[in-house]
This record gives C-alpha cells, structure tokens and sequence, in this order.
C-alpha cells in the first residue's frame, strides 16, 4: 500500500512536460488527477521514476465550444464537466455520464483526458465519448496530431499515444438541431466501475427517421467498444420499440463482456441489452423541439 | 465557593455526544495517530496459499532491504514457546506458520524496519517457498471421506470441531411427526465482514529500564487483552499495560487478540524499541474475524391454522482454519439457540456442527451478539416460507403465534428466560404507521399489472448484555463488568469502567445515567474508558452489552456514592440519616422538603467537613454482575420494488420500531439504529467474502467488499415502544446490535414477497442485481 521511490516534477508548459517525458527515458509518468494512476502505485502495479504532474499547466485547462467542438482540456475534471451548464443544456450524453463517473470525491480530481489515456475498457468516458464520436488531439515534439477516439483507444490499457506524447484535449462535435443524447450504467454501488454501461448519441431527420447515431458500450470487451452493428441498423429507421428493440439486441451480441465479481458474461451480455434499449429511449426523450 | 444547581433529570435527553466535536474535527487520538520516540515498524508476510507446506523461509534478501532490522519466522518464535497461542474459544491458533499454512493471508513471518516503507519493500524481499497442497474450500465437504486434514497438529483427525446441542430432540421428532403442515428450507448466512473505518493495529513498547510493557491497541476488550498477554507471554500481569486508544469502529472484529500484536510484542522485546503495526484493508478482510458463514436447514411443524409447534433446526458452521471465534467459552455456537425468535413453540432442537476449512479463522463479530444474527434471520425467514406454504399473510401468521404479553418472564424451549416484552404492541404499532394494509392494497393492484412489489417484516427478539456470571465466561473471566466514580470536591465527576466504546457513545449514555443517578448535569461527569491501568477490570464493548452489564454498574456504583452522600446530607442537614429523603436531585428533610442540600453540597463536605467518623472522599467501585440477559425486540417492515430488466431492487420504505427497555438518549439510539441498519442493508444486498476452488479470497479490498455509501443506503424510519427490563437497574437493554440482527430478514422476505407470484420462497443473500435477474430468467420473466 505504499509505492515506490519516485522524482517529482510539475512544469508550468505542455513543452516542458514533453520535454521530461522525453528526458525520463520511459521512466516517466504524467499525474492529472491521479485517481488512477495512484491507485496503481500503491499496489505496485506501475512504479514510474518521474512523475510529471500536469496540474498547473493553465494551457491544459481549456474547456469551452469552439468551431463546432467542445473542447475539453486534459486537466477538466468530471466534477467540472458536471457542474457545467453549457454541457447540461447541450451535451446530455456528456452530462448524464459524468454523473455517474466514480464517487463525488474522485471527480473532482480525476480528469476526462486522464481516464482515456488509462484506457480502461471499464472506464466510462471511452464508451460515451466514442458514442459522441469524438477526436483525441495528441501533441508530442513533433507537434499536433488529431484522431478519432475509435483510433486512439488501441486495446485494455493501451493507446495510440506515443511515449513522450501528452493527450492535451478530447474534442466533442457539437450536435446539431434534433439530437439527444443518454449515458447508462449498472453498478453495484455508487464509486464502483460498471458492471455495464452504454452511451447513446441521435440526431433525428424532420421526418423523424434517424439520421446519426454513435453507440459506446463500456465493460463490454478489451476496449470500449462501438456498436456498428446496431448503428447501421438503425440509420434510416425510425426509432419505435421495435427498432430499439432489433438493435439493442444487435448490440448484446457484438458486446464481449468476461465475467468477474460484478457478474457472469450471460447476465453483462443482457445487461448490455437492457440497457441500450433504455439509452435508445432516453436519448430520444432528450431531444428538444 | 460556587456551585452550580442540579439541572433537569438528563435521562432520556436527546443530548449532543459528547465525543463528536473532537471526532467530527478529526482530533480524536486513534492508534495510528500514537508515534513513540524511536519506534519501529513491522509489516508481515503472508501466505499467497490457502493450504501448503511451508519449504523454506530464506530471510537474506529482506535483511539486505535498506532500514530492515530484524526478520522473524515462526521458528524463531517457536524457541520461545509463542508460534502458537490460544484462542478463546479453547483451540489454539498459529502466531507465524510453521510446517505449513492454512489459509490465504496467513501470517508466515514479520519484518521489522526503521520506517513503515522500508517494512514494505523488506516484507515484499522475504523469499518464501511453499509446496502446495490439496484445499478444502467448501464447508459441506470437510467431512468426506476424501478430504484433505487441515488440523494434522490435533489429537482428533478430522476437520469437525464440535458438535452442540440444543433442545429435546426426541420431543421436537415427536411433535414434528404429529405436525399438520411442515415446512424445510435450507437458509445460508453468507461469510462477510464488518470491516470497521479503522483496521486493526499496534504499538508494542517494551520499556526495558522498567521491564514494562505497554501495548497500544484498537481494542473493544483491553483487560481480556492484558490478561491474555499474561498467560500467553507469560509476563506478570502488573507488569503490562493495554491501553485502547479512540477506536475507529470495532463491530467484534476487535475482540480477539490477532497474531500480529503477539509478534509486535516479541519484536518490542528483541530489539528494545516501540513497534508499530497497522494492518492494510487486505489484510484486514483477509485475516480478521468474518462473521456468520452458517450454513443452516430450518423445520417448522405446524397446524393449518398456523399456529407454529416445533421448530428443528441443523446447522453446518465454516471456522475457518481455527477456532478462533470471540464466543463466551461454554457457548460454542454462541447464543444461536435463541432461534425460537418471538415466537410460542412447544418443542423445539438445535444442533450445530463446527468445522474447519482453509480460510480465515473468526466467526462471531460484525455487530452480533453471539450468533443471534443467525438464529433470527433464520427464524424469521422461516416464518414467512411457512406463511407462504399456508398461504396465509406472513402479518397474521406473526400475530397468532407472538408469545402472548402475559406470559413474561418467558422460558423458550430452548432454555432462555426473556425478561420481558410486548411483541403485539410494537408489531402492530410499526404496521400502522407504514399502512400494512394500504400497502397490500397496493401490491395487488401492481400485481395484476405485472409489476414486482414486496412487503418483508421482521418482527425479532433479541438477546443481549453477556452476560450472568453462572453460565458465561470468557476464558475463566466471569462476564461481569464494573464501573469507578470519584466525585471530586466541586461537585464534579469521573466516571471509568472496564468496557471500550468504538462509536456508541458512552461517553455520553453513562455521564447520562451517573448524573441522573447523582443528580449531576452529564456535562459534569467526565467518561474514562480504555486504559487498563486506570479502568477497573471489566470484559469490554461487544454483544451490545455495555448497557445491560456496564450500564447497570454505573447505576448501582452511583447508588453507591449515593448512600455515603446521603449519610453526609444527614450530618449537613443536621438530622437523623433515616430523616433524609432522595427526592428531585436532592437530598431532603423528610417532611421538610425545602430543607435540602444537593450532590455537590455533599461533596464538598466529604472533603472539607466529613461526618465524624466517616471515611472522607467520595468514591465507589461497583462489579455488576447481571441476573440475566435482557431481551430487545422490534418489527422492521421493508418496501421494495424490482426493476425486472436488471434485478436492481430498490428500497423504497424501511421502518423499524424498536424496543430497547428504557431509552438514555434517543438521538444516540437512533443513530446507533441508522448506522445498523445500514450495515443490514449492504449485508442483505452487497456483502459476501467469497472464495475460489483454490481459496484465494475474491473480496480483499473495497473495490470487491463493498461498504454502501449515502447514495446506496435507504432513508431510514424508526420509532419505538418502551416495555423496561424488570432486572436492569434502570430498566434499559440494549440497542446497538438490534438493526444489524433484524433487518437483513425484513429485506430478504420483502424481496422474496416481491418475487412469490413467480413460486419463489427463498433466495439467499447478499440479494445482488444478478442473483434476482437470474431467478426472473428461471422463472421466465425477461424485459426491457
Ligand atoms: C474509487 C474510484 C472509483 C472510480 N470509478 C470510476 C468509474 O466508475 N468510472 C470511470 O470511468 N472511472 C472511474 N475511476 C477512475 C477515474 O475516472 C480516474 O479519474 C480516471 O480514470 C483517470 O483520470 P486522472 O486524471 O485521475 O488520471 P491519472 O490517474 O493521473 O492518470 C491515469 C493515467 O493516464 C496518464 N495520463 C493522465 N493524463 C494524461 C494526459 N493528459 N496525457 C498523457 N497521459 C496522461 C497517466 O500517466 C496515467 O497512466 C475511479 C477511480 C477511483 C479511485
């Protein structure tokens, strides 16, 4: 319960923190919120040399809509995101995971950013932020790099960014007119990790026939997962309980879940189902005229 | 001088505790809190095996760890007699494994470092090789033929320990036989934790100037502890001190003594320097006392009118690796044969079968006095699987079968005799107010429209304050417990006794009863508890017995100081002490009774102007030695609805309507009954100490041992009914434990209600999402 010896550095510039990343030689590790990271430590499971907290980097701390994105800087933390009434009014998807995200204590320290990069197919963000098909911007000595968050969650605990690389912001589109958006999660208490979870992202048609929708389910695989195939058979449709129910099942079967302790893969697989449907109808009912 | 006026009776004040402003302000002085001048850490090594044979033990590399000082194994506590010790409940325990381990987290040898991290890092460097043998994880298999001997050390080779009794078992066959209606349902209490904030720890300190120890420790039984030490160490008993610091929640987990504090004490000694140990969370839930783990089959024969007859029960309890549960000594399945619960039976038999597997030892803690968890969540589980076979409402059921008001005291077939209760009173009180019927009602309109919705009630007798010094014991130690008032001259009070509070808030509850006793406000009357230096002997806080036995000590030790003030009050009044009355907080004049003097007029004359021939100073010691057990009962009454897509069961109402004797302070019998409750409610919902086929623990942290949070926990109703203990002093019983023991039956039979139009009539706990999801499945029930 204790960790390993470690150097502590806290640079003021995203250039700086590259440039200990690059000097730590693999040794090196960014500390956003810790609320990960230092769990970790303690049980010994990462031992870095250097820690290069990223805390008082104000350039990291942007968070604001900007050409058609909201931008979420790598130090906002769930607690911001939640309290945001830019995000409650426009981004129901974002709104109603960051609710659920941990406890209340550790949202105010963890950061969206920092939970993408640990890349925990259990994390909540990964499958509500691929739902919201949103991009990750990566900067590294070369510069900038920007990619879809489908690309940049490569596998459990594994990501597109490379060694001395810093995940700066998470880029969320804007939706436009006629769009909803709903976060589901089962957990068995309140600070736990889901047993299952799904985010939902719908645009309507004037028609009322679906014209966009990104479905993330969390727990369910490797990594966060997309739905593809309940997405493509419901673009087109309209959303009734019959479409909601042929892709809620759709999704159930691509979901990957293992069991453990928060339940065995039959009951995760339903749960997968269940809950897509609920996260169909929510999102439809977030919709405002 | 000044001296302030008597105030208002305070017994039965809502007053604010005392203790809180220094807990709330994180000022409260816990073990770990304690740093001593030179003093040492120790961290142990523990077995990765649930059963293996111990190979080698290679101490080098942890000795070359930077700040490492000294690495012992149970071999090197073997040459001091100490790798074994006893246990309370008359086995005997490893302190560091030699020849082999029998449980996962098993202490195997301790490292002892000049700070807490080096201890890690040198604990983390012992180089241990295991050979690995067969593991016997299932209770319900320790006897076969085929399975592995845990306890090869033992004269006895098998994996049974005991075998107990109670009851008339030709006449409860023969009733049983004769029975209309019988039912038979195998319940299973699951193996969990209590699990307190603070986890157990130490600081040994032996003083080799004075050849005195002191061992700080998160005790709720310091004295057992000190003597314990005595016979185990074989150190003179003057010569040791156990102070229990604030505790941090204790629950029995912290009634035993663990092994760590023993090898504390021996790494004190050899290397000269203050040793401190505090267990982390996994090794908290992985080697600390768990609690229940009964396996039990329950029968009640019955009329078809449901009036209930015989009650046969058979229980299979897993012990883990020792005996080592905190149980009165004569008591080995506790006091489980409570069992017949509220409720009339003319015959009834109880027998329990003990064994060892390879897990943890413990058994009896977790806010339970003594297996009464067991017995009632059983017998009011039973009760509604025989309502449900009658097909009569589980409420009417209760009603013909309470034992009637006029029947106390009342001896159960079993043996005990309840002091006293109004069990119809208080059931039908707690249905009024949640609207039993309205509720029902409801439930079927719900019904027709598929909806699950359940109404569970537990209508509990408890039996608490171990206890009359005939039957129980701890080791030879009687179950008395004492209480020592000083009155100092200004009228002023410290008041310290043998028992340890860890959350209970005594001292609030006992300055309440020595001032109402003395006629002192409670802000007068400091409370001293822990040290076993300045506490007089008594066996500690668990089985909610401070109350009934310590309780009742601060009472008669009161009454004592009472009857010397009164002989000064005489002298003070200048009249005859058969003049002088007790009346209002005051002495008086009898006949006169504005002619008065108060408590602290007395005290200060005891010091200052004492009665000729009187003895100055005005203190008392009293030992309390309870007649009897007091009785605590209650309904709690849950409302729940299924979500049937995903099993989840919302808590929508809970109230619970206890009867606790006379109430010292309601705001602290109500928090002690949230705080029950609560722990009720994750027990029946969420807490479980699994293990896999190889006995590797599956709950060793909070990640998987879940502890609810405010969002989780149900608001809780409660109100009360008063029926006095006739034998307590002040008529009081106990409360502590009450929620934790009631409610898990009224959760569990409310879910199992809401599941009955499936055919449903039993599921065992902890009631998780899955678990309901899985009996909607077999049921045919799937949704949305
Ligand atoms: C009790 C508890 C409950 C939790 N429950 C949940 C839950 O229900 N759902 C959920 O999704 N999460 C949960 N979490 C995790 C939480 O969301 C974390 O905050 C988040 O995963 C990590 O964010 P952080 O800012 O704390 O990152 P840190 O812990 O500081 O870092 C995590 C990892 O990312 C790296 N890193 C961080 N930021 C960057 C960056 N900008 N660029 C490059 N690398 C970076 C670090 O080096 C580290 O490897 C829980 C955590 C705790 C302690």
């Amino acid at each position: 319960m204790i960790p390993a010896a470690f150097e502590y550095a806290a640079p003021k510039t995203v250039a700086e923190a590259i440039a200990l990343l690059r000097g730590a030689d693999s040794g090196g590790k960014i500390l956003a919120g810790g609320q990960s990271l230092v769990p970790m430590m303690r049980f010994r499971l990462a031992a870095p040399n250097l820690l290069i907290d990223i805390t008082r980097i104000p350039e990291l701390r942007i968070f604001k809509e900007e050409s058609g994105y909201l931008r979420i800087g790598a130090m906002v933390t769930h607690g911001e995101l939640e309290r945001s009434a830019m995000v409650g009014e426009r981004y129901p998807l974002l709104a109603s995971t960051a609710r659920v995200v941990a406890d209340p204590i550790v949202r105010e320290r963890g950061t969206i950013c920092g939970s993408l990069v640990h890349a925990d197919p259990a994390g909540d963000w990964g499958a509500a932020l691929i739902a919201a098909r949103a991009q990750a911007v990566v900067t590294g000595p070369a510069g900038e790099r920007t990619m879809p968050l489908d690309d940049f969650l490569v596998d459990t605990f594994t990501t597109a960014l490379g060694e001395d690389e810093i995940l700066t912001e998470v880029r969320v589109p804007t939706p436009p007119a006629l769009s909803g958006g709903n976060y589901q999660k089962i957990e068995r208490k309140v600070g736990d990790f889901a047993t299952a979870a799904v985010g939902v992202q719908l645009t309507l048609s004037e028609q009322g026939a679906v014209e966009a929708v990104g479905i993330g389910l969390c727990a369910a695989g490797p990594v966060s997962l997309r739905a593809t195939a309940a997405e493509g058979m419901l673009i087109g449709k309209v959303l009734d309980d019959a479409s909601i129910t042929a892709a809620a099942a759709a999704a159930a079967t691509q979901a990957e879940p293992t069991a453990d302790t928060r339940g065995a893969i039959d009951y995760k697989r339903d749960m997968v189902r269940v809950l897509t449907s609920r996260a169909l109808h929510a999102a439809r009912a977030a919709i405002r005229a | 001088m000044a001296i302030e006026a008597p105030s208002a009776p305070v017994l039965g004040q809502a007053l604010k505790r005392k203790e809180d402003p220094r807990f709330i302000q994180g000022q409260g002085r816990y073990l770990d809190d304690i740093r001593l001048t030179g003093m040492l850490y120790m961290s142990l090594v523990r077995s990765p095996y649930a059963h293996a044979r111990l190979v080698k033990i290679d101490k080098q590399p942890a000795l070359a760890v930077p700040g490492v000082l000294a690495v012992i194994t149970g071999e090197d506590l073997a040459g001091l007699g100490l790798h074994w010790m006893p246990t309370l409940a008359g086995d005997k325990q490893m302190v560091l494994a030699t020849g082999k381990v029998l449980f996962q987290y098993q202490e195997v040898a301790a490292v002892v470092a000049e700070s807490r991290a080096a201890a890690y890092d040198g604990a983390a460097a012992v180089e241990v090789e295991y050979d690995a043998l067969p593991v016997l994880v299932d209770a319900k298999h320790a006897l076969d033929p085929g399975a592995p001997l845990l306890r090869d050390d033992r004269e006895q080779k098998t994996n049974q320990i005991w075998h107990w009794e109670s009851g008339d078992s030709m006449a409860t066959a023969a009733a049983m036989a004769k029975a209309e209606v019988t039912v038979k349902q195998d319940v299973y209490f699951p193996r969990c934790h209590a699990s307190p904030l603070e986890t157990c720890g130490c600081i040994a300190d032996m003083n080799k100037a004075t050849g005195r120890l002191t061992l700080y420790v998160t005790s709720q039984a310091p004295h057992v502890y000190r003597t314990v030490l005595a016979m185990v160490a074989k150190l003179p008993e003057q010569m040791i001190r156990v102070v229990s610091p604030d505790v941090g929640g204790g629950f029995g987990v912290k009634v035993g003594v663990y092994p760590g504090y023993v090898v504390a004490v021996v790494a004190s000694i050899v290397t000269g320097h203050p040793v401190k140990w505090v267990e982390t969370r996994t090794e908290h839930l992985g080697s600390t006392a768990f609690a229940r783990d009964y396996h039990m089959n329950v029968e009640i024969g019955a009329t078809k009118q449901g009036r209930v007859q015989a009650l046969r029960v058979h229980t299979l309890a897993d012990h883990g690796a020792f005996d080592s549960q905190a149980n009165p000594s004569k008591w080995p399945a506790g006091l489980f044969n409570i069992c017949t619960g509220s409720y009339d039976f003319a015959a009834a038999f109880v027998d329990v079968d003990a064994v060892y597997t390879n897990k943890p030892p413990g058994g009896v803690s977790y806010r339970c006095s003594f297996r009464v968890t067991e017995a009632s969540y059983l017998i009011e589980r039973a009760m509604d699987v025989l309502a449900a076979e009658l097909k009569m409402d589980p409420a009417d059921l209760r009603r013909k079968n309470f034992i009637p008001p006029e029947r106390f005291p009342y001896t159960t077939p079993l043996g005990w005799t309840y002091d006293s209760g109004n069990y119809p009173a208080n059931f039908e009180k707690a249905l009024g107010l949640i609207g039993y019927d309205d509720l029902r009602r409801e439930q079927t309109e719900r019904r027709a429209r598929g909806e699950l919705m359940g109404i569970g009630i537990s209508s509990f007798t408890e039996i608490v304050g171990a206890g009359p010094s005939a039957q129980f014991d701890i080791l030879g130690l009687k179950m008395f417990d004492s209480a020592e008032i000083r009155v100092h001259p200004t009228g002023k009070a410290l008041a310290r006794f043998g028992v340890r509070h860890q959350g209970q808030g005594h001292e609030t509850t006992f300055a309440q009863i020595v001032g109402s006793e003395l006629g002192l406000p409670a802000a007068d009357v400091l409370v001293e508890e822990g040290d076993t230096d300045t506490a007089p002997y008594g066996l500690g806080t668990y089985g909610s017995r401070s109350t009934p036995v310590a309780g009742g000590a601060a009472a008669l030790c009161a009454r004592r100081i009472r009857e010397k003030a009164k002989k000064i009050a005489a002298h003070l009044l200048e009249c005859g002490e058969h003049d002088v009355e007790w009346a209002d907080g005051k002495f008086r004049v009898a006949g006169a009774p504005e002619r008065a003097v108060t408590m602290q007029d007395c005290a200060f004359a005891a010091y200052t102007n004492p009665p000729p021939g009187l003895e100055p100073g005005l203190e008392a010691t009293y030992y309390y030695d309870p007649p009897n057990f007091t009785f605590p009962f209650g309904t709690y009454v849950a409302v729940v609805d299924i979500d049937p897509g995903t099993g989840e069961v919302k808590v929508r109402r809970f109230l619970a309507v206890d009867d606790c004797g006379v109430v010292i302070n309601p705001m602290i019998v109500d928090g002690q009954i949230h705080g029950g409750l609560t722990e009720g409610f994750a027990i029946a919902f969420m807490q479980e100490i699994p293990y896999d086929s190889e006995g590797n623990c599956l709950a060793s942290n909070f990640t998987e041992y879940l502890v609810p949070t405010a969002v989780e926990t149900p608001h809780w109703e409660t109100d009360r009914t008063t029926t006095p203990s006739p034998h307590h002093p002040i008529g009081a019983k106990g409360v502590g434990e009450s929620p934790n023991v009631g409610s898990p039956s009224a959760f569990v039979n409310a879910v199992v209600d809401a599941l009955s139009p499936l055919g449903v009539r039993h599921v065992d706990m902890p009631l998780t999402r899955e678990r309901i999801w899985r009996v909607l499945r077999e049921h045919g029930v799937v949704s949305a």
